[in-house]
């Protein structure tokens, strides 16, 4: 019967990108084999709605069934069937083509699946999509007076946080729903966002998201903080929407803003339809398919699985919610084949509401979840990236806010941690600050999960699906076959141990087995990738990237070159009593330091600086170098890259680097009388400037920066790390350990040789009479 | 009074403890019953008056050779090469005999009006040397007479416009040396032979040479080749050097060879207990002895290298002779055998050394793992004539700490060799073939080797090839006290005491197997029949 109802019938669905969405596709173009397809998909910066449609949706594994049973036609049978239109749901008119527009509204059935899922969106965008979007489309289809059925994907969770019995049935007007009125809703959110956005303009918050931006990147030159400051701004309005979504949601009794924005989207759409015929699907929590396209297909990682896996590992062993808590999950195919199913029945005059859910015939409790997850964990454990198996603990259940609560408590510590971390003059060579932002991020995905998680622990409401059950029941047994949403044949156990676990896991990438990785490790492809001979160019950094050194040892070493002992260490103490203030100073503005540092050049005589140099290579620069970092400069340069040195330290200081590079970025001071002046010749190459100047030399020698591989160690280089499209982190100071981890860079550890002399004072030794290396021939 | 020989101790229940060189430290083994002790001959009574010796070799010179003075004229170009930091081990207490030969050398041309003369370190591919250390081997005087104004300097073998290309030999080998000495009318080569390789036509050949030449040579199969290099009847090694040398000599390059030797007296007081044999030490010399191990054991090893690395040995001349580099080199191997040589009956399963914290690259520096296993395997194992002492298929023990250390600005291409290439392969062959000329002709490290103190970026893969013959040879090669990862990369295998290598050693060569330690330093040489 549903075949042959929805044969020759045009059918448009939104939000297809998305997990239910992908499911819906699949199934009709496979299951109702005369069916067309209309695609509503919003293009993203990169994509285009095509382009998303091709990757995002037929590439995805759930169509690998699809694929072997068409073979080569695949392609030819998708582009026949299946029409992508460009367009936005939160967009008036969905930002529709004029083509497009006819195309969609020329359809016969509308399934509207698109809806921002994440239950801390803010405010208004939950607004804008989830209550407005249905609006939208039902704008479009009488303004062109079309009438086709139209199904709204919802969520049984609309009912909000109430105990006992929760059927299908709209709640407008019912006790279970306070009154309010959607529109003032939609204003009132507008008016939020307008508010905030202004109390986020006033002049101390400005001057706070400045200071949180250097603190964040230190001194990475000014056009970088004044964009981190404005993204700090944003994040913080966009932040306080998040709150004043999740407080009005709590506060009319829905568990979160998803949930509140979903409820008045309903009855909006109910309100508003007039001769456009709607249909309410309201799924549970939808999770991995029973058996189509394939037992256990899932897409992106959806709600519980982050749970299991972080207990798994072990990093979680508490639980928000009761052990005889029950938990609405239903399988991914059963919500697609109802969908399809009240599309082939067609609609009734009035709205309908049908539930696909699993809690009120064939329930789960937590415990059961719980139990069958922990055994079946203790049979196949999870392994460390060492090769140990993980040990599995008990859980405790604990009140989501509890738990909530405690890992709050533990956030708080963590960032204040890091605020530490970040003043103090340590680096990832010791792995310690890296590990640190990683439990960080871990931490705060748990956190997000639970909170997410929290609150649908603390529904237990069961929802009624009689009218899904008598839907069901009139099927023929054919159609009941072939498009099955009764919940109440799973066999939990089965579907918890055969189906749901083994994909979480695929899913999660965790290793299951004790072996070693045997393909490359992740930076290892990095670290390939960095070396291709595709690259076209390497920049270096100095300081702390090929050696543990700075511009004032340097500095106090060529000034002490030629005194007497006792003269030397007096000096040598001084420069370095000053090296707090200097460091302070190099903080606040690296710029500004090296103008102030290089008068102390003033007067230098220029030979005996270039003979000095020549020997502080073998007392100072090599002594303190990291080999490895030496070792990659040449591997760039076996791989036909050129090579760059980008510094702030002095010319004259870094020239015998100079068989390493092709070319080198240095401070220059400016020269009279073969003496130094003191006066720098240009702007030193220090934060956006450095990044400017190494494109330029780039451009110049037609080279493309993305093409290239800058190596930096600090937050402060954060504008060359970017310029290039192979940034690597060396040595990275914590805040650079965050932010490279962040964005999946390459970071490399590069240590000093074991066994290097260790000069107590960055002093040079004074020749007895001249340096050694002028032989005959030079 | 004449010097003890060495001897060959064989072990009872009553031997004490035998002292294992250990780095800079020490151990003390109780060997099997059974075991042998190779110890080395006692210092041979040096000449009293060195600088009459001098005088005397220079007038009265051997071979086809006139005296140094009738070789002299004025305005002619004079050479002086000498050998570098590598000679003598450890470097010799004031006055070095280079600065006392090449002293006289310099009065003599000095008498005949000679004013065109240079003074080069013949250092070949090893690191250049300071002006400490320059100034240690030649003496203040000759130095701020010579250095100021560029007559005293290191040879640069990266030269570009520094070496001349003399031609090759009838076996294809190539032969490269200094511009200088080849435009010079005389070569005076100031040799400290210290083992039995050193000197004869390899001073010019090879110490004013360059990577050119040395890669006829200086390769696998010329080492597995050489048994022993030590052993110049049947040394591939001498063969090829000879031959280089003689082309020089045919092409009308003169050379004044002078060579020394020196006796066995390595370790000054409070040291000296390290020279003697453990059943004749006097209380006070177990007191020292125990005692500086505690200290050594408790202090950082950064101290214990320093202190170890400021003893100078106070080495006595046994002979110097001079002139035509065949005739005098045949002397200085007799006297240089005389001192070394120790007759040892027969092979062993398993031969043991303790290595101690100094070989020939590491002077002022670090013995990394590389200059470990060189030391081991390429000059203890290759000290013999005749047969290996340890017989084919059989277990080397040395005792080193062996730590992952290195000198930064000494051995730069050591670290990339021991990180890169050892870590792809430890089969001298297959890194000969695969890495070393990358290495070699490294810009990085010939710009490090000419301006700053480095070896040549291609020095650590001969040390590699200086182990050839020996890990061919042998079964298997273990560490004791060794850091364990750094043993590991080279392939050799670990243990914590003697006891366990010995019990590893078994898996190899069997129960019961034969043990013989050579007590080595001071140097010895066996003579295996």
């Amino acid at each position: 019967m549903i075949t042959e109802s929805l044969s020759g019938k045009r059918i448009a669905v939104t939000g297809s990108t998305g997990f239910l969405g992908t499911a819906l596709v699949e199934r009709l173009l496979r299951s109702v084999p005369d069916c067309e397809l209309v695609l509503l998909v919003r293009p993203t910066r990169r994509n285009s709605a095509e382009r998303r449609v091709e990757r995002e949706i037929l590439r995805n594994d759930a169509f690998e069934r699809l694929r072997s049973q068409w073979g080569d036609e695949f392609d030819e049978i998708c582009q026949r069937r299946v029409a992508v239109v460009s367009g936005d749901v939160s967009s008036e008119g969905l930002d529709l083509s004029e083509a497009d527009r006819q195309i969609f509204v020329s359809c016969d059935v509308i399934i509207h699946s698109a809806a921002t899922v994440s239950f801390d969106s803010p405010l208004d965008s939950s607004i804008e999509i989830n209550l407005l979007g249905p609006n939208r489309v039902l704008d479009l289809l009488k303004e062109a007076s079309a009438t086709p059925h139209l199904i709204a994907v919802s969520t049984c969770y609309v009912a909000g946080n109430r105990r006992g019995a929760a059927n299908e049935e709209f709640l407008a007007g019912t006790p279970f729903q306070v009154d309010v009125d959607w529109r003032a809703e939609v204003d009132a959110a507008r008016r939020t966002r307008a508010d905030l956005d202004a109390r986020s303009r006033i002049p101390e918050r400005l001057t706070s998201f400045r200071r949180g931006a250097r603190e964040e990147l230190g001194a990475a030159g000014l056009p970088m903080l004044a964009a981190k400051t404005e993204q700090l701004r944003e994040a913080w309005v966009n932040d306080q929407m998040v709150e004043a979504g999740r407080s009005r949601a709590t506060s009319l009794g829905w568990p979160d803003v998803y949930t509140y924005s979903k409820a008045l989207g309903e009855t909006a759409l109910v309100e508003l339809h007039g001769d456009v015929p709607v249909s309410i699907v309201r799924p549970s929590i939808i999770e991995s398919a029973w058996t189509d396209p394939a037992p256990g297909w899932i897409r992106g990682f959806r709600m519980a699985e982050p749970l299991i896996v972080s207990f798994a590992k072990g990093e979680l062993n508490t639980f928000p919610g009761y052990p005889e808590g029950i938990i609405d999950v239903i399988p991914v195919d059963m919500v697609a084949a109802a969908i399809i199913a009240v599309a082939a029945k067609g609609p009734e005059t009035k709205p309908e509401v049908f539930q696909v859910a699993s809690g009120s015939t064939n329930p789960l409790q937590f415990k059961k979840l719980l139990n069958t997850t922990m055994e079946w964990f203790r049979e196949h454990p999870v392994y460390d990236a060492n090769g140990h198996p993980t040990a599995s603990t008990e859980w405790k259940y604990a009140g989501s806010s509890g738990l909530e609560e405690q890992l709050g408590r533990v956030v708080k510590a963590f960032d204040l941690a890091a605020k530490v971390i970040n003043r103090l003059p340590i680096r990832g060579e010791n792995s310690f600050t890296s590990k640190f932002a990683e439990r960080r991020q871990n931490l705060d995905q748990i956190k997000g999960y639970v909170e997410i998680y929290g609150a649908y622990g603390k529904c237990e409401a069961l929802y009624g699906i009689e009218r899904t059950l008598s839907l069901w029941n009139s099927l023929p047994s054919k159609d009941q076959s072939e498009f099955g949403f009764d919940p109440s044949v799973i066999d939990w156990h089965h579907y918890i141990t055969e189906v749901h676990l083994p994909t979480v896991v695929v899913q999660a990438r965790v290793k299951t087995s004790p072996e070693k990785r045997t393909g490359p490790s992740r930076s290892e492809r990095l670290r390939g990738a960095v070396l291709d001979p595709d690259r076209h160019f390497a920049a270096f950094d100095l300081e702390n990237t090929l050696i543990a050194s700075n511009v004032v040892e340097s500095y106090a070493w060529l000034a002490t070159r030629h005194l007497g002992t006792r003269k030397r260490v007096e000096f040598t103490l001084k420069t370095l009593s000053e090296t707090p203030g200097l460091w302070r100073r190099d903080k606040r503005d690296r710029t500004d330091f090296l103008r102030h540092f290089y008068q102390r050049y003033k007067g230098a005589p220029i030979d005996e600086l270039e003979a000095d140099a020549a020997e502080m290579l073998s007392e100072l620069i090599l002594i303190k170098a990291f080999p490895a970092g030496l070792r990659r400069v040449r591997a760039h340069r076996a791989a036909g890259h050129r090579t760059v040195l980008i510094t702030g330290a002095l010319d004259v200081a870094v020239e015998p680097l100079r068989p390493l590079f092709d070319h080198i970025i240095a401070a220059s001071i400016d020269r009279k009388d073969g003496k130094l002046t003191g006066e720098m010749l240009d702007v030193p190459p220090t934060g956006e400037v450095r990044a400017q100047l190494m494109v330029n030399w780039a451009i110049q020698n037609d080279l493309d920066p993305a093409q290239g591989v800058a190596y930096a160690d600090s937050a402060s280089d954060l504008p060359m790390l970017e310029a290039v499209g192979y940034p690597v982190a060396v040595n990275p100071e914590t805040r650079l350990v965050t932010i490279a981890e962040r964005r999946g860079w390459l970071t490399e550890n590069w240590p000093k040789t074991a066994g290097a002399p260790k000069p107590l004072l960055p002093m040079g030794q004074r020749p007895r009479i001249r340096p050694t290396y002028q032989g005959a021939h030079s | 009074m004449t010097a003890r020989r060495g001897l060959v101790l064989d072990v009872d229940r009553t031997t004490p403890p035998i002292v294992f060189h250990h780095g800079e430290g020490f151990r003390f083994e109780k060997l099997p019953t059974g075991s042998r002790v190779v110890y080395p001959n006692e210092p041979i009574d040096p000449i009293e008056d060195v600088d009459s010796a001098i005088r005397h070799a220079l007038a009265n010179p051997v071979g086809d050779s006139p005296p140094l003075e009738a070789l002299l004229t004025p305005g002619m170009k004079l050479t002086i090469a000498f050998d570098d930091i590598s000679l003598p081990l450890p470097q010799m207490q004031a006055p070095d005999i280079r600065g006392r030969i090449i002293e006289q050398v310099l009065d003599v041309a000095a008498a005949s009006g000679v004013d065109d003369v240079h003074l080069i370190a013949a250092l070949a591919l090893h690191r250049r040397m300071t002006e400490t250390e320059l100034r240690h081997a030649v003496g203040d005087r000759v130095y701020d007479a010579f250095a100021p104004n560029g007559q005293l300097y290191n040879f640069d073998a990266e030269d570009p416009e520094g070496l001349t290309h003399l031609g090759e030999t009838d076996h294809g080998e190539e032969v490269v040396i200094s511009t200088r000495a080849v435009e010079s009318d005389l070569i005076v080569y100031v040799n400290i032979n210290l083992v039995s390789m050193d000197g004869g036509h390899k001073s010019v050949a090879t110490g004013l040479s360059g990577y050119t030449a040395l890669r006829h040579h200086h390769n696998v199969d010329t080492m597995r080749r050489s048994k022993s290099f030590m052993d110049q009847e049947n040394s591939e090694l001498h063969t090829k050097n000879w031959r280089q040398g003689r082309l020089i000599r045919d092409s009308d390059i003169k050379i004044f060879q002078i060579e020394t030797t020196l006796n066995n007296d390595t370790f000054p007081s409070p040291w000296d207990f390290l020279q003697k044999r453990e059943w004749e030490m006097s209380s006070k010399d177990r007191v020292m002895l125990l005692g500086t191990k505690k200290v050594l054991d408790k202090i950082p090893r950064r101290s214990a290298r320093s202190i170890f690395q400021g003893i100078r040995a106070p080495f006595g001349l046994t002979s110097i002779q001079a002139g035509e580099v065949e005739a005098v080199h045949e002397i200085t191997t007799e006297n240089v055998y005389k001192q070394h040589l120790v007759r040892v009956e027969g092979q062993t399963d398993i031969l043991s050394m303790g290595l101690p914290y100094l070989g020939p690259y590491n002077v002022n520096s670090i013995m990394n793992p590389i200059l470990v296993a060189c030391l081991g395997l390429g000059y203890f194992f290759n000290l013999y004539r005749g047969k290996p002492l340890v017989r084919e298929g059989g277990v080397v023990i040395m005792s080193h700490p062996t730590p992952w250390e290195f000198h930064p600005v000494h051995h730069p291409s050591y670290i990339d060799f021991f990180e890169e290439v050892l870590a792809d392969s430890t089969d001298p062959e297959e890194v000969e073939k695969k890495y070393e000329k990358r290495y070699a002709e490294d810009e990085w490290y010939r710009h490090l080797y000419r301006t700053s103190y480095a070896y040549h970026g291609v020095h650590p893969f001969y040390m590699w090839y200086w182990c050839s013959h020996a890990l061919e040879h042998v079964g298997q090669v273990i560490v004791v006290g060794g850091d364990q990862r750094a043993v590991k990369r080279m392939g050799f295998r670990s243990a914590t005491t003697m006891r366990d290598a010995l019990e590893m050693a078994t898996d190899v060569v069997g129960r019961d197997p034969t043990l013989t330690h050579i007590h080595n330093p001071p140097v010895l040489m066996a003579d295996v029949v």
